[in-house]
């Protein structure tokens, strides 16, 4: 990121090669399963033409610089998945929306909602 | 080198993870909705998300130490990488899909180091998934500045005599570093050569293990 | 005969696959590669104009300056035939 003190310089937080960070984590995990049925919609999805991967990384650009931090790898992804089906026209918000309440309301975890 | 030595990996070269019956949250119903909308609109069907994820677990870094100690071995498939990469791989059942692959060489005056700084673009058909740290900011910042300190925290320290050539992948190839042989294996069968290949040798922050079992 | 180009420093808005860290900056052609779509037409569902993509390396030095860790050690990267002029 810019330094606060510096006026915005069209660089976005995305753009993150050469900025001082800290110590690079010993992380790793499994994947879970929601998380590998997201990397496996954006495969089918880009495969069949509904968006290509840059359209996936432009919505993931264009969210705000707090969301690297707050939200996982797959949430983003996600998300932006959802995005550019609403924009080419496979479903509406309102489908997703209505669709995401009756998943909701069929339990409490991830395995009850949707049915394994 | 903490990064590389896990004992329990699952058949996709990751730690297991916790069982995940933690509360619903937002994203996982968006990811149920998104499914089966995408379903009911014969866009796809459970079976082919099913078998995309096979097919995704079915990657992991045994592909790319496979094709690393090929070219220790085979002098004619090593000239062909270097003329094209995509199609030796391809050859060998690891399609690259749309990207083009590139196989970058460590000698003993030359060391190699993968990131994406921009996303985490990583050659997924030879190693599978991408580890955590390969996405942190840490790494996808620190890489292209300081590779010499990034890499001695993973335990990798290189003499001054050796550059260092890190590679950004910034568009449409993809790149596995090819560690240098390690001597004392003359003679080993591919077999043999591609258990001492790990992970973070083919992203330039390891090296290959030790002949001797060290 | 290798060429030396140098990478435009424009900073405009939107989804760009020029790190910003070598914007302004001088290397050497390593390899052609391509024609590849434009990321930049692909990103927003627009018809994309095939372009060369070059395989483009710089020092450290060139890119960081004094601030170099090492200056000798090298960096490659791949930015699109637009992005680049002669230098």
């Amino acid at each position: 990121m810019n330094d606060k003190t510096d006026p915005f310089d069209g660089r976005r937080w995305h753009d993150m090669g050469g900025d001082p960070a800290g110590p690079v984590p010993d992380a790793d995990h499994d994947f879970a399963l929601w998380e590998k049925r997201v990397d496996a919609l954006m495969i089918i999805c880009s495969s069949k033409g509904h968006f290509s991967v840059d359209g996936l990384r432009r919505v993931l650009e264009d969210m705000p610089p707090s969301s690297f931090d707050e939200m996982s790898y797959y949430e983003r992804w996600i998300a932006s998945i959802a995005q550019n089906l609403i924009e080419d026209g496979v479903f509406t918000a309102a489908e997703l929306g209505q669709t995401m309440t009756d998943v909701k309301q069929r339990g409490a975890t991830y395995g009850d909602a949707a049915h394994g | 080198m903490p990064h590389d030595h896990h004992d329990h990996l699952s058949p996709s070269g990751h730690p297991f993870r916790a069982d995940d019956d933690v509360p619903l949250s937002y994203w996982q119903t968006m990811e149920i909705a998104v499914r089966e909308l995408l379903i009911a609109k014969g866009v796809t069907t459970a079976r082919e998300i099913a078998s995309q994820i096979e097919a995704m677990d079915a990657r992991s870094p045994a592909n790319g130490a496979a094709v690393v100690a090929r070219m220790w071995s085979d002098p004619a498939f090593c000239a062909q990488m270097r003329v094209d990469a995509s199609a030796a791989t391809r050859e060998m059942g690891f399609d690259v899909g749309p990207m083009k692959l590139i196989a970058v060489e460590n000698t003993a005056d030359l060391h190699n180091v993968i990131v994406c700084t921009l996303c985490s673009c990583y050659p997924r058909n030879l190693l599978g998934l991408p580890p955590d740290w390969y996405k942190s900011r840490a790494y996808r910042s620190r890489t292209v500045r300081e590779p010499r300190r990034v890499l001695a925290e993973f335990g990798v320290t290189l003499p001054d005599g050796v550059e260092i050539r890190v590679h950004d992948s910034t568009a449409d190839m993809r790149y596995i570093v090819i560690p240098a042989r390690p001597a004392g294996t003359e003679n080993w069968s591919e077999d043999a050569l591609a258990a001492l290949v790990t992970r973070d040798s083919m992203i330039g922050t390891g090296l290959p293990k030790s002949p001797e079992g060290g | 005969m290798v060429e030396r180009v140098r990478v435009r420093s424009d900073m405009p808005p939107g989804h760009i696959r020029t790190p910003a860290y070598l914007r302004g900056k001088t290397g050497l052609i390593e390899r052609r590669l391509g024609p590849f779509p434009n990321p930049e037409q692909l990103a927003y569902r627009q018809p994309a104009t095939p372009l060369a993509l070059l395989r483009v390396r710089f020092t450290m030095a060139e890119i960081w300056g004094a601030a170099a860790e090492t200056p000798t050690d090298t960096l490659e990267a791949e930015i699109y035939a637009h992005w680049l002029e002669p230098a």
